[in-house]
């Protein structure tokens, strides 16, 4: 990190940073990666407070680690804050601004869609023998279905079968196997990792 | 009319329970929260059926934010009103946020290294393959759908055709054809009762 523009984020623009968040909380449908392009064009390209390379590095390292995939938010909001206690000559307390920045980041992402999912789904369960609810639980069921095998199938599908074989092939016998036995989904993730450090995959 | 395989349902049974939960769910999912999830919450803690695992997931998925998250909200606050969904959200949250923000802040001294990439190569293809189980395994969530079969396996192959082979945005999928399917059913649903009212679910 480094050659970013400057950044007061203890002021107007974190301010300016939360609201814009905000805005984007309830455009999220599918999760928090529908709205990183945007995210991009506000920090990268807007504002250069970060560089290309190191948004994709937020990205990357929210996939590597566990937890849901908007983990990205909160990394970047520390590399936005750790850029700004260097453009404030905070230089002790780059840690401090970095905790701040991910949690005003994350705290915008997660508040607004949180309390639209609480009320519209606590709605829904007062009223969950109501036919139209039902209707709306059950229909949306053959649509999650083709969606849970599409994204199965996306995830690999930028690999041809010359180049990713051994991936399909891993792919295909993680499924027989998480489908007839009862073993860890640890153990098969870890393997998976091991195989792949090992460049099999 | 076949009836419904019979499950003993548990409840959580403290909100310090939800967040363990919570907890374990989000440090096991690695791209692939989707196939915990119904691992913890349907087989080891039989909080939910797979068939209302199922229909939760698909209400988690049209509404803002990760779906995960609006997953543990309902879970959460269907047991304890709001201190329940926000306790589940802290256990989806709080450690995985400190893990990826303790991993950013060591970015750039291992972050392009060829094994890093190796290993999230076989994470993803583990993680393809678990999800391509879970499919296998909700096929059997709709056998009691109100719609035919064939009507359900339009709606799935529309939904796979637009998804994974055109690349159409999801949001525009999940609303287009969710409002279709969600329609049908209300109206099979209508008629179902019309047509037998003595025979009961």
């Amino acid at each position: 990190m480094g050659q970013g523009a400057e950044i007061w984020l203890w002021g107007a623009q974190g301010w300016a940073l939360f609201l814009h968040m905000l805005s984007l909380s309830l455009m999220a449908i599918g999760g928090a990666i529908v709205v990183a392009p945007d995210i991009h064009r506000y920090m990268v390209e807007e504002h250069q407070w970060l560089s290309h390379a190191e948004f994709n590095s937020a990205i990357a390292l929210a996939q590597i680690s566990p937890g849901p995939n908007l983990t990205f938010i909160p990394v970047l909001g520390w590399m936005v804050g750790v850029q700004s206690a260097r453009t404030m000559g905070w230089l002790d307390t780059e840690w401090l601004m970095g905790v701040f920045g991910a949690l005003l980041c994350l705290l915008a992402m997660v508040l607004p869609s949180s309390l639209l999912t609480y009320a519209a789904t606590q709605w829904a369960h007062r009223h969950r023998d109501k036919k139209a609810v039902i209707a709306f639980r059950k229909g949306l069921l053959p649509v999650v279905f083709g969606l849970v095998i599409s994204t199965s199938y996306l995830m690999n599908a930028h690999l041809s079968w010359s180049e990713g074989w051994r991936v399909w092939l891993l792919s295909t016998a993680v499924a027989l196997t998480v489908w007839l036995t009862r073993v860890h989904l640890l153990l098969l993730l870890a393997l998976g990792a091991s195989l792949g450090a090992m460049g099999w995959v | 009319m076949a009836t419904q395989p019979i499950t003993t349902l548990h409840r959580p049974r403290s909100r310090a329970e939800l967040f363990w939960a919570f907890n374990a769910l989000a440090l096991q999912g690695f791209g692939g929260v989707i196939t915990i999830a119904q691992r913890e919450l349907v087989e080891r803690k039989k909080w939910l059926t797979l068939q209302q695992f199922s229909e939760d997931w698909g209400v988690a998925q049209v509404l803002p934010g990760p779906n995960v998250i609006n997953l543990s909200l309902m879970v959460g606050g269907r047991y304890f009103g709001w201190s329940g969904a926000a306790c589940a959200l802290f256990g989806i949250l709080t450690v995985p946020v400190i893990i990826v923000l303790m991993l950013a802040s060591l970015v750039g001294q291992w972050a392009d290294a060829a094994a890093l990439h190796g290993a999230m190569r076989g994470l993803a293809a583990v993680s393809a393959g678990m999800i391509a189980a879970l499919a296998l395994r909700m096929s059997a969530a709709m056998r009691f759908h109100p719609l035919h079969g064939a009507q359900l396996a339009v709606f799935v192959a529309l939904t796979i055709l637009f998804v994974a082979i055109f690349r159409w945005p999801l949001v525009g999928v999940l609303l287009g054809l969710g409002i279709i399917s969600i329609g049908l059913t209300y109206w099979r649903l209508n008629n179902q009762d019309s047509d037998q009212v003595s025979e009961s679910d």
